[in-house]
């Protein structure tokens, strides 16, 4: 009895020595003539594809920017250096780690994860901090209405995903002779957060100009038919066909609107090069629209990588697969803490807090303007259709580089 | 705040419809039936594993699930993932027999929680490494196959999910018969029925279960490539399906290889019809709800005769 | 020294250092207060799991419930932050209560491993129910108001907050297992039957056990809430795969049916997963997978348990040693 008493109070003892010995020293955010930005990506669990994206979007530019002689503050060039963390898509640990980069390692910029639902958990603990927060993943409408000033996003925020395709759905019925407002709406969407703010813009839109959501169901999370939603699909025969459910969405439609003839004019998505479904699927993704925040077919230039196009050849160069939109726009979150070092001239966080506030770039992604709550305001999204393989951009209008093909025929 | 809701489509909406047009009740059950037919074939495996060793396998569905991931791969290799169905059930029984003699047969005669737990950590350690190896992308293997139209288009089969069902058939008629028939097969149930008793006759329990648990694991990897080919695969699709082919054990009992089959083709249909009246978002909430009430009821009704679910 | 004194002693220091340890190691106080939220989980399911029999793997609905409900009355209610995070978590435990009151008339009547995958559905249902419910912001969950104070404040405060309800917890299992309670627990974990032969009422005892653990499980669903921030319902409320199993885990791990087995468990998983975590990125749910299973397999007993077989004696235990030599006579 003497003994196990003794045995427990050692234990107890060594395991406090144990968190104290363990504990580190952390370093300081610019070390020597390097610069240290800090990130949590999803290296595991269910956003790892993307997660990898995003460290490999990040990286591209590091290692650019290495190339090009570094960023020049006060004089003197500095490198750049991103520290990651594995946050397992798991928001509690983002949250965490994002502590821990600003607590033990010092960080004082840091890059945003992947998805909302993460950016939504780190956002409050840089803005309790007073760190700057640049993200390239994270679109959720709400992120931008908590009043977070240390918080941008260079992509467009999430619920602009979906609304060009009602807004094509209109001018289609105009270009026809009919009334927008008879347009009927079917809708399916996961139930995460990113697909429920594309959901919140499609129906913003579609209320303004005046059509009728006839189906607005979620998607069921864990199996994989969404043919309950489809047999209604068929049965209301509605004029445009919206779902949004990361790859796996765009991979079901795809597949189940072939399989059970839901014939539909229109039918809009997102993920759709991240399900790769114009390579893998080519005959069933014949006519789907996607939404996209880039595009390498755009015209957008810069000085660091030169056109779209230009970027996404250095990028398959690097890490032999074409980079997806969220490549792209995690890079452009780098370019953006790049261009502010060097207005600001310092690495004083408050300064360069406001010199990203002050921004306005032009990156080989598009333009970047943030406004008073941290929207990049000035990029639009773009819908593709796939036309025999390809992903073609069919609008906005303006940047149209191919026409929309409408109604889409159904797949043999 | 969001506003919930089917924009104009209420549960009693979707109620009307289904009486208004009596098709979309066959597409419906049609559809559910079909989806049935791959649960089937998972609860078949489970439950042979848990009357034979007495193990509840929680890892089921990771089996499907690395199925799924050989005919993907065959399919990547340019060859038609058909195949996949009889090389995913040998890959995986030579897998399943490996697991039985490296870890399972130390949970055989233990308490049966522990089996759960045992098989619930190979579950996540299956999981994750499927997610290492081979990353979280979804995937789909293409089968080629079309769609059968009934009723002048309005109910549409597709082919594949027809070819699930079949196999589900062929499948459970080909394990009743070896189990009747073979030898193996008969000292499957032997063991199943007093595993001493076997053992004093002389049969070699051990191999007879490593059989047991292969065999359950080829099942489920011959359900797995045809999910591939049916919908997607990613690391995590398991769960679902060990959950149900519990569920169908439960309400089929353990003996009864067409019960299964029949529980297996009613929960896929109920699951769909009450997705399409509730909406997606409650149908898991359903299912397990489901689950709740079929355990609590069976309680119920077995306390009424002063006995207990053992 | 005699017995008491030295486990006072003991108490007195591991309390010291607790106390000192947001000051001492500034960073790491989230993973510690991290610490505390694992030792609640281990014991609240070691009520039923060691001591009763009854291996739940759906607990995890309290600690969702009580994260929901406090989260809720924050965000509803005018009062200032303390008083409306205090209100939340009583409201909070008072809930989780209340379901376990619910649930456990049915559910508690299944044996074995249908009551365990029955809780199992139940914890995966409470999480597809929650992410479809609108009014807690479905599956976008919910996030918690923002603590008033300066920066690092808040690690503190909920650190000292979860530390507080992990040595109430204690004490208040401790004072019931040493009763009447806990031998009645023990029995029905022996021999239901029996136990209900003589004139237990093993439906009470069941649902006041769960009650329990319902309602230390709510207040830390309420604080955790808070110390993250943001609340999802399948992975951080309504966690099945993550929280609910390593509740399991970590009182087998320590030894489950005893008083320290479920705490020794929860202080080495929760190191072991934070070191899987910073060494082998990538990997650390794989190795966490490989635990669970060599945990399972190979020390069913636990710590606690393993250690009983290896020296009785520092257990209390007298091993009479001339019994195996008169059996070879």
């Amino acid at each position: 009895m003497v003994k196990s008493e003794n045995k427990r109070m050692f234990l107890a003892l060594g395991v406090a020595s144990l968190l104290l010995a363990v504990s580190d020293t952390g370093n300081a955010k610019v070390e020597g003539d390097t610069i240290v930005l800090g990130a949590a990506v999803s290296l595991t669990g269910k956003y790892s594809t993307n997660g990898k994206n995003t460290q490999d979007g990040y990286e591209l530019v590091v290692k650019r920017i290495n190339e090009m002689g570094g960023v020049k503050v006060g004089g003197k060039s500095y490198k750049l250096k991103v520290t990651y963390y594995d946050d397992e898509s798991t928001p509690a640990r983002g949250a965490q780690l994002a502590e821990r980069l600003i607590n033990q390692d010092g960080v004082q910029f840091l890059l945003g994860p992947y998805s909302s639902g993460l950016t939504k958990a780190i956002a409050p603990v840089t803005e309790k901090y007073k760190i700057p927060h640049v993200e390239g993943n994270g679109a959720a409408r709400e992120l931008f209405k908590q009043g977070y000033r240390y918080l941008f996003a260079v992509l467009s925020t999430s619920d602009y995903y979906l609304r060009e395709a009602v807004n094509l759905a209109a001018e289609v019925a105009k270009s026809q002779g009919k009334d927008p407002s008879k347009l009927k709406i079917a809708m399916a969407f996961e139930n995460d957060p990113f697909s429920q703010d594309v959901r919140d813009g499609v129906i913003e839109d579609a209320k303004r100009l005046g059509m009728k959501i006839v189906i607005d169901d979620k998607l069921p999370p864990e199996l994989n038919d969404m043919s309950a939603t489809l047999t209604k699909v068929k049965a209301v025969k509605p004029d445009l066909l919206v779902v949004s459910g990361h790859a796996k969405g765009a991979t079901l439609t795809a597949r189940q609107v072939k399989e059970m003839k839901v014939d539909v004019p229109m039918i809009a998505t997102t993920h759709c090069d991240s399900a790769k479904l114009a390579q893998t699927m080519p005959a069933e993704s014949e006519g789907l629209l996607c939404a996209s925040q880039w595009d390498r077919q755009l015209s957008y230039k810069d000085k660091w990588f030169g056109s779209a196009n230009d970027y996404a050849n250095r990028f398959a160069q690097e890490f032999n697969y074409t980079p997806p939109y969220q490549a792209a726009e995690s890079s452009a979150a780098v370019l953006v803490y790049v261009d502010a070092f060097t207005r600001a001239q310092s690495f004083d966080k408050d300064k360069v807090r406001d010199a990203i506030a002050a921004t306005d770039l032009m990156t080989f992604y598009g333009p970047v303007k943030f406004d008073k709550t941290g929207m990049n305001t000035s990029k639009p999204m773009v819908l593709y259709q796939i036309q025999k393989g390809q992903y073609n951009v069919v609008a906005p209008s303006k940047f149209a580089s191919s026409k929309l093909e409408y109604p889409r025929k159904l797949p043999k | 705040m969001k506003k919930t809701g089917r924009g104009d489509f209420s549960t009693m909406d979707s109620i009307q419809l289904l009486f208004q047009a009596p098709v979309l009740s066959v597409q419906l059950l049609l559809d559910g039936m079909l989806i049935g037919a791959i649960f089937a074939l998972a609860a078949y495996g489970m439950a042979l594993v848990w009357g034979v060793m007495n193990v509840i396998n929680i890892a089921q569905g990771e089996f499907v699930m690395l199925g799924g991931y050989v005919a993907f791969f065959l399919y990547a290799a340019g060859i038609h993932p058909f195949f996949g169905i009889p090389l995913a059930a040998v890959v995986l029984f030579l897998f399943g027999w490996s697991l039985y003699k490296t870890i399972i047969f130390r949970v055989v005669d233990k308490d049966l929680f522990i089996s759960i737990l045992a098989t619930f950590g190979l579950s996540i350690l299956l999981q994750q490494l499927a997610n290492e190896l081979f990353g979280a992308d979804v995937r789909t293997a293409e089968s080629g196959f079309g769609t059968l139209m009934l009723f002048d288009g309005q109910v549409t089969v597709a082919e594949i999910k027809l070819v699930a069902f079949i196999a589900a058939l062929v499948l459970g008629g080909l394990l009743l018969l070896f189990l009747k028939q073979s030898r193996l097969g008969q000292a499957i149930r032997a063991t199943a029925q007093n595993a001493r008793a076997a053992r004093i006759m002389g049969i070699d329990t051990d191999r007879v279960y490593a059989a047991t648990f292969g065999l359950n694991a080829a099942i489920c990897g011959a359900a797995g490539a045809l999910v591939s080919m049916t919908w997607i695969i990613h690391p995590y699709l398991g769960l679902p399906y060990t959950i149900r082919s519990f569920m169908i054990v439960i309400v089929a009992g353990l003996g009864n290889v067409a019960a299964v089959l029949a529980a297996g083709l009613g929960l896929g249909a109920a699951e769909n019809f009450a997705g399409f009246i509730f909406g997606a978002e409650y149908q898991a909430a359903f299912v397990f709800g489901l689950l709740v009430v079929i355990l609590m009821w069976r309680r119920f009704w077995l306390s009424r005769q002063r006995r207990y679910l053992k | 020294m005699t017995a008491t004194v030295k486990r006072l002693l003991l108490y007195t220091v591991i309390v010291a250092v607790a106390l000192a340890a947001p000051s001492i190691a500034p960073d790491y106080r989230t993973q510690m207060a991290f610490l505390w939220v694992m030792i609640v989980f281990a014991l609240t399911w070691d009520i039923l799991g060691g001591q009763m029999g009854y291996n739940s793997f759906g607990n995890i609905l309290f600690f969702g419930v009580g994260m929901y409900v406090c989260a809720v009355i924050q965000r509803d209610s005018s009062l200032g932050y303390y008083p409306a995070l205090f209100l939340g978590m009583g409201a909070g435990a008072l809930a989780a209560v209340i379901f376990a009151a619910i649930f456990g008339s049915g559910i508690l009547g299944l044996r074995g491993h249908y009551f365990a995958i029955c809780t199992l559905g139940l914890g995966i249902a409470a999480g597809e129910f929650a992410s479809g419910w609108d009014y807690i912001g479905a599956g976008s969950g919910m996030v918690t108001p923002i603590f008033p104070g300066e920066p690092g404040g808040r690690e503190k405060f909920f650190y000292y907050v979860m530390f507080a309800l992990a040595i109430i917890t204690f004490p208040v299992l401790r004072w019931l297992y040493s009763g009447r309670f806990g031998l009645a627990l023990n029995a029905i974990r022996d021999d239901e039957d029996k136990a209900e032969a003589m004139g237990i009422h093993t439906t009470r005892y069941k649902t006041t056990a769960w009650c329990i653990s319902a309602f230390f499980l709510g207040l830390t669903g309420a604080v955790v809430g808070n110390m993250i921030g943001f609340i999802d319902p399948r992975d951080v409320a309504f966690a099945g795969p993550t929280f609910g199993v390593w509740m399991v885990l970590m009182a087998i791990l320590g030894g489950k049916g005893t008083l320290w087995g479920p705490v020794l468990g929860a202080v080495v998983f929760h190191i072991t997963q934070e070191v899987f975590w910073t060494y082998l990125l990538g990997w650390q749910r794989v190795a966490l997978g490989l635990l669970i299973v060599l945990i399972v397999v190979f020390f069913p007993l636990g710590i606690l348990g393993w250690a009983r077989e290896r020296w009785p004696e520092r257990f209390g235990h007298v091993v009479e040693e001339k019994l195996d030599a008169r059996a070879t006579e």
